[in-house]
């Protein structure tokens, strides 16, 4: 097809303004809300930064997410679920002592998602990883294979589910960085709770958004995995390691 | 020699005795039931809020299990979370006032699938109670409501608890 | 070649009515404990959250194992040409299908929704190997099946070494993934090893022929036929021949680890200081299931008496269940190592060896599994001519193989 000079001037035009306001439109993209009818895409990574040098030993991080998941114990801690837990480090050979937060690390690779042997365990596009309760048979093959022992089994029957968490007995689950706060627009229990009445070392948001704190930080300063060895890439990443 | 009395190329006894058998089960209950009450409790379909359902009912007694299989797959592996086939949204509306569930006695949903004698899986999980109106949000009444309710949700992200950075800001 | 004459056996005799019996109750016992442990949830049982699988899947993995080397003597005559392993090919077809099948059964009954059978054989995630397995598994009762259907069937007899041929690479394939199930773990020291594969292939030839070997040993004492020495001492010392290979695979495995010092800690577990994980690996696995049944089946005359390679074969079953447990229990005990150079504790049993107790339950599904799998075998024996009526020295072939 050929074109006049009038024609080619407006093109061009068009494809300049295209090329300047692309980038502007994607940060336009990551700003605003998700609606509730639009599925997750892989624009947004949702992960976490604990910063183990601010975690004091308190334990509120636990109890709000076992409070918002409805994750109830039933004295029996072997098989009692556990979707996030204090653990407590010394080392072997200086004797330094400190404390962290563990839970699932929603990681890029996840070891859960490859061994699944119906797809349950799966990684959402925005980085969460869940297990669909609905084609889990209750294996615990996922158990096996997570290197963080982040996930649970449960062992009993369960009445009294939060309307937000279904769980139910034979199936298996772990942290789902509050997947139903998240899709909201809120941020996870774990890390609320920590900012209003813990040591403040928890933040949560967006991985891939250069504006986001977490992104900033995770710049500016040091941080790591646990198991950096098996290059899983998680979204959870510590400092002070 | 002994044999039936009646000799004739094809024996209609079998035929005979199987259509008798065929109308006296049928017959039976035919004539007994305005007599007797139904041996299996029928359901108690009691709806206390809202106007109507979110789609027409014989749409939804034929095909209900079809929209929360399909919703199910997009909600959990799409985080697509439209009420309208939300399956809070349903208990929310249909649960009974008085024990709170719609599982239970003369609860919507158990009091169908057990006069039908369908097992239903959904409640080992989920909850079969109505939402508090707290962080999840009002149970949707009508329609209406439930547009307003996404219009809401789209143009105002929930405010988050005080003190609570702003996701985003520097801490 | 001298032709064989299969038949069924008779059945009737009270002493098959009664062992019929004791399988059925066990059968039943099974059953029950996993009625109750599906009704109750697993709290139940002696698995947690630490010890995740339990002494339902020794069982279950040991049976699966041996299914596939059950197979081994099927493969040797029609793979391999050995003709004087012909008369047993159609029992060695129908253990590995019975192994499998109370494998699989004891498998399926522990899951946490056992109901959702369906969705595991309709949903697949093909990077898993469990889910390649559970195809394998499936795949393999067909194959089986139409291999034995190709021995039985006259008009079909040029077709077995085909099928056999088939059946053998399938095997292999099905028992290198249940190897790998194990094998493909980062997150456990005892596990994560490419010698897995292949050291359960070998376990296979070994469990396999051990249960091959007594099932021979009492079908033909039982039901009065004559089995003759050529056959039984050719079994014998080849049982002898894969114990000491899954020794050589074992030895091995522990030295590379030895070798290196970031799994030292979890060999210094095994080997020394694991409590009843130690026990089973140096008296249960290596002299039972090892030293034992080699010194039993290559000693000059005791290796003649058939009471002695009947016990060779139960302490070689006796060692597979005891290295099943040390490998699948004693591995998910070693706690996971997250934090080098760290002691760790939490309300999880992070950083400690977790403590587990097998459950009357869990072993009564385990049992139910071998019960089941004998049962079977018992009513197909008594069904379908799968036993030739005479292995007496003079009646097989014995051209040396």
């Amino acid at each position: 097809m050929s074109l006049n000079r009038r024609q080619f001037i407006g093109l061009g035009a068009v494809a300049a303004a295209g090329a300047v306001l692309a980038p502007a439109l994607k940060l336009i993209d990551l700003v605003q809300a998700r609606s509730p009818d639009e599925a997750v895409t892989a624009l947004k990574r949702w992960g976490l930064l604990i910063d183990t040098v601010k975690c004091v030993d308190c334990d509120v991080c636990v109890t709000a997410c076992h409070e918002e998941n409805g994750v109830t114990g039933h004295g029996r801690p072997a098989t009692d679920a556990q979707w996030i837990r204090k653990v407590g480090l010394r080392d072997k050979r200086t004797g330094h002592v400190q404390t962290l937060p563990l839970m699932c690390q929603h990681c890029e690779e996840p070891p859960c998602v490859d061994v699944c042997p119906t797809g349950a365990s799966f990684k959402r596009a925005d980085g969460i990883v869940l297990v669909d309760k609905h084609t889990c048979i209750g294996c615990r093959y996922c158990m096996m294979a997570c290197p963080y022992k982040a996930r649970s089994f449960i062992h009993e029957v369960v009445t009294d589910q939060k309307p937000d968490v279904p769980r139910g007995k034979g199936t298996v689950e772990s942290c789902t960085l509050c997947v139903h706060r998240v899709d909201r627009g809120e941020i996870p229990a774990c890390v609320e709770a920590c900012t209003k009445d813990g040591g403040q070392a928890m933040l949560f948001g967006d991985l891939n958004d250069r504006g986001s704190a977490i992104y900033q930080r995770l710049r500016a300063e040091p941080s790591s995995q646990i198991r950096p060895d098996l290059a899983l890439n998680t979204g959870v990443r510590y400092q002070g390691l | 020699m002994l044999g039936p009395a009646v000799k004739s190329d094809c024996d209609m006894t079998p035929f005979t005795v199987g259509l008798l058998t065929v109308l006296l089960m049928t017959a039976g209950p035919a004539v007994a039931e305005d007599k007797k009450p139904a041996r299996v409790v029928l359901p108690t379909v009691k709806i206390e809020k809202g106007e109507q359902c979110v789609e027409p009912t014989d749409e939804m007694r034929r095909n209900h299990m079809n929209m929360i299989l399909h919703q199910r797959d997009r909600t959990v592996h799409e985080g697509i979370r439209t009420v309208k086939h939300s399956l809070k949204n349903c208990i929310d509306c249909h649960a009974n006032p008085k024990t709170n569930s719609v599982i239970g006695k003369d609860g919507f949903c158990a009091s169908c699938h057990t006069y039908a004698a369908v097992s239903m899986d959904c409640f080992e999980c989920h909850s079969p109670s109505p939402r508090k109106d707290a962080a999840g949000g009002k149970p949707a009444t009508s329609r209406l409501d439930m547009q307003r309710d996404q219009l809401q949700r789209v143009t105002a992200p929930k405010p988050l608890a005080a003190g609570a950075p702003v996701k985003g800001a520097v801490p | 070649m001298t032709h064989i004459h299969y038949s069924e056996i008779d059945g009737r005799s009270p002493g098959f009515y009664a062992l019929l019996g004791l399988l059925g109750a066990l059968i039943l016992a099974g059953l029950g404990a996993a009625w109750y442990m599906e009704h109750n949830g697993h709290w139940v049982t002696g698995m947690s959250n630490q010890i995740i699988w339990g002494t339902p899947h020794v069982f279950a993995v040991f049976l699966i194992v041996a299914a596939s080397g059950a197979l081994n003597v099927a493969s040797i005559a029609s793979v391999f040409g050995r003709d004087l392993y012909k008369p047993l090919a159609r029992l060695s077809g129908l253990l590995a299908l019975t192994l499998l099948a109370g494998g699989l059964v004891v498998l399926v009954l522990d899951l946490g929704r056992p109901d959702r059978l369906i969705v595991a054989m309709t949903y697949y995630n093909f990077k898993s190997i469990f889910a390649w397995n559970i195809f394998l598994y499936i795949g393999f009762f067909a194959v089986v099946t139409v291999y034995l259907w190709m021995m039985f069937e006259r008009r079909m007899n040029d077709y077995s070494k085909p099928a056999g041929m088939f059946a053998f690479i399938w095997r292999l394939i099905l028992t290198t993934g249940t190897g790998s199930i194990f094998g493909f773990l980062v997150a456990r020291q005892a596990y994560d090893s490419a010698l897995l594969a292949p050291m359960f292939i070998i376990m296979s030839f070994a469990f396999g022929l051990a249960i091959f070997v007594l099932v021979l040993m009492a079908s033909y004492h039982w039901s009065g036929r004559p089995l003759g020495d050529v056959i039984l001492m050719r079994l014998k010392n080849l049982l002898g021949v894969f114990v000491a290979s899954v020794l050589y695979f074992v030895l091995v495995y522990h030295l590379t680890n030895l070798y290196i010092t970031q799994h030292h800690d979890v060999e210094r577990f095994i080997l020394l200081d694991g409590g009843i994980y130690t026990t089973l690996f140096w008296f249960g696995q290596t002299l039972i299931g090892g030293v034992l049944p080699l010194v039993l089946l290559f000693h000059p005359r005791w290796s003649r008496s058939r009471p002695v390679i009947a016990l060779a074969a139960l302490c070689v079953i006796a060692g597979g269940l005891a290295q099943l447990y040390v490998l699948i229990i004693g591995g998910q005990a070693y706690p996971q190592l997250m934090f080098p150079d760290k002691d760790v504790t939490s309300s999880f049993f992070d950083g400690v060896v977790a403590s587990y107790t097998p459950s009357l339950p869990e072993v009564a599904l385990g049992v139910g599994g071998v019960a089941l799998a004998l049962a079977l075998t018992a009513v197909a024996l008594k069904v379908l001519p799968f036993l030739p009526r005479s292995l007496a020295d003079g009646d097989v072939d014995s051209a040396i193989a």
